[in-house]
């Protein structure tokens, strides 16, 4: 197996604030790995780091072979490296096929002059772009909703939507900021279920952050557990759970 | 394709007619402000574009506008007179000689707004919100204070004896309305594609279209650049149509106005910057029998038009043959009920 998404001492600081200090992961092609840690300990710091919102002050990311630094969001979106947001960012006012069909946007090959003048080949490709967003909303089972409007939608589904239109770029890794946060244990359940399902389907890698243990334990093959910017533990859910360090971080430890 | 530009050319010529007719026959007070209505809906589409659209918001279009104004109308007057030596066709006069002179002059007027929309456009759209108006409405004063200084374009007193290139006004109406359906139809075209929605989607959030892969920088910077190239057109057909231009003509309430038109409008919604464009130059036309007060009630009618549909007139939507048919079967509803 080869590692499809290297992290090598990465660190970022702010000010005189390390937010991530020396983090260094790998997933490889095909895995399900997850993030987690307490509040502050820098996860959604690594997410915005490994999709180019913030550069790392040190060392490399690496996906597929080719290095991360120094792009912009976008052009990390179109290397294949897709996310979801932690507090929802939908494109309100947009319907759900169009929030979809944004982000398919990525694989044009037409111009501007094609669009302004409405040319054959852009509405060839308009209709193929349709089409394939409509097929990736049923299987998201979200066909219903495609001429709503997103805001419109409940809680649950506009999380679901947020993986739709991460989908929709085609990604080879999918990372997931707290796909659970917010949601009832039920919708837990279905997730989890939504989550192994398009990983077979798409055939896609998944990082995932979450603060559900249940959810992480769940699914998850492979942990890391991230405190105070640096990862403290790495491991099966099965040796994350007995690390003390990891029940340390969390449960504080005992006066003794 | 044949049978559309054989059904083009029937319509150009129809428009050709209509504007010789209404020109001839309808007071010229009125056609003066048809005209205006038309050069102030261009402009409002143009800004809505930035504004309504990509969610960018500028309040200096008034630069973009003069800019084409007197870079078309130094075209006519400055360099055309040195260069028609050597070329005869550009003599003005002629229906011939105006068309071309005219095109001429749109190409040119459009070009340099587009290359001022370019160079103010690439810094600014660094900036959100509030920081992006005020600097917009600094460089749409700096434009204007630029074309105070240029004594060329005869600084304060401005550029005078502009050749009409309109048949004494007759074209005027077929011209405006050309650009004006050129450049509301170029706007709808890209609204019904995915690119399009790739603008609506820079509005909408900027930090996930970013993630979706759209290059928001990209988008900014050439809805910034389109919107320009029309302001241009629209600065072009002023100058050649009122003959005279200064920089006052172009100032900070010119910009505010259009803005005005584009919120009012509805931000993005192409019909409803047109109508807006209309309605906002002949109201005060209208109120002009309250004579002292009727800025006073315009003012309120934007106010009341605020307070009871603070999305604008139509919002997000557009007018067309849906919702008109809509509105005649909800009617139908109602008489048969």
């Amino acid at each position: 197996m080869s590692a499809l998404l290297t992290l090598d001492r990465v660190t970022r600081s702010f000010g005189g604030l390390a937010a991530v200090a020396g983090v260094s992961m790998h997933v490889d092609e095909g895995e399900l790995v997850g993030l987690i840690g307490p509040n502050g300990a820098g996860k959604t710091t690594v997410f915005n780091l490994l999709t180019g919102v913030y550069a790392p002050s040190e060392g490399g990311i690496w996906f597929n072979g080719r290095t991360l630094n120094g792009l912009r969001p976008h052009q990390v979106a179109r290397r294949g490296v897709a996310r979801t947001f932690q507090n929802i960012r939908l494109f309100k006012t947009l319907t759900v096929l169009q929030n979809v069909m944004v982000a398919a946007h990525v694989r044009s090959r037409t111009g501007l002059l094609s669009a302004v003048m409405r040319a054959p080949s852009q509405c060839r490709e308009d209709a193929d772009v349709e089409r394939q967003c409509v097929e990736l909303l049923d299987r998201l089972d979200l066909r219903a909703y495609a001429h709503e409007r997103s805001d419109s939608l409940a809680y649950g589904l506009q999380r679901r939507l947020e993986i739709a239109r991460a989908l929709a770029t085609g990604p080879r890794l999918l990372l997931l900021d707290e796909p659970g946060a917010g949601m009832n244990p039920n919708e837990k359940v279905g997730l989890m279920a939504l989550i192994e399902r398009i990983r077979t389907d798409f055939s896609l890698t998944v990082l995932l952050i979450e603060h559900d243990m249940k959810l992480v334990m769940g699914i998850c093959e492979r942990i890391y557990v991230l405190d105070y910017g640096q990862i403290i533990c790495e491991g099966d859910p099965a040796t994350i759970s007995s690390d003390p360090k990891v029940i340390a971080a969390y449960l504080g430890t005992g006066a003794d | 394709m044949a049978i559309r530009l054989v059904l083009g050319a029937l319509a150009l010529a129809a428009l050709a007619g209509c504007s010789i007719a209404l020109s001839e026959n309808l007071e010229t007070y009125y056609f003066l402000v048809l005209i205006q209505c038309g050069i102030a809906a261009i402009l409002a589409v143009s800004l809505n574009l930035i504004n309504g659209i990509t969610g960018q918001f500028s309040i200096g279009h008034a630069g973009f506008y003069a800019v084409g104004a007197y870079v078309g109308a130094s075209w006519t007057v400055l360099w055309r007179p040195v260069l028609v030596r050597y070329a005869s066709f550009l003599e003005v006069g002629t229906p011939a000689g105006d068309t071309v002179n005219l095109l001429i002059a749109l190409a040119l007027g459009c070009a340099a707004a587009a290359v001022t929309g370019f160079v103010v456009g690439t810094p600014s759209l660094r900036l959100r919100g509030d920081y992006l108006a005020i600097l917009t409405l600094g460089f749409g004063e700096v434009i204007r204070v630029i074309l105070l200084n240029i004594d060329a374009v005869g600084g304060a007193r401005g550029l005078t004896g502009i050749p009409t290139l309109v048949a004494g006004g007759g074209l005027a109406a077929f011209w405006v309305f050309v650009v004006l359906i050129a450049v509301a139809g170029l706007t709808r075209n890209l609204m019904t594609t995915t690119r399009g929605l790739t603008w609506l989607a820079v509005r909408e959030d900027e930090v996930a279209a970013d993630a979706m892969g759209v290059s928001t920088t990209h988008v900014k910077v050439t809805a910034f650049v389109i919107g320009s190239t029309f302001a241009g057109a629209a600065g072009v057909l002023y100058a050649h149509f009122f003959t005279g231009i200064s920089p006052d003509i172009f100032g900070m309430d010119v910009s505010i106005m259009i803005t005005t038109m584009v919120v009012l409008a509805g931000t993005g919604s192409v019909t409803g910057a047109i109508i807006a464009g209309f309605a906002l130059t002949a109201l005060p036309e209208a109120f002009r029998f309250l004579k002292d007060y009727r800025m006073l009630i315009f003012s309120v009618t934007l106010i009341l038009t605020m307070l009871t549909r603070p999305q604008g007139i139509l919002g997000h939507g557009e007018l067309g043959w849906g919702s008109f048919s809509r509105l005649l079967r909800r009617l139908g509803r109602h008489t048969a009920a």
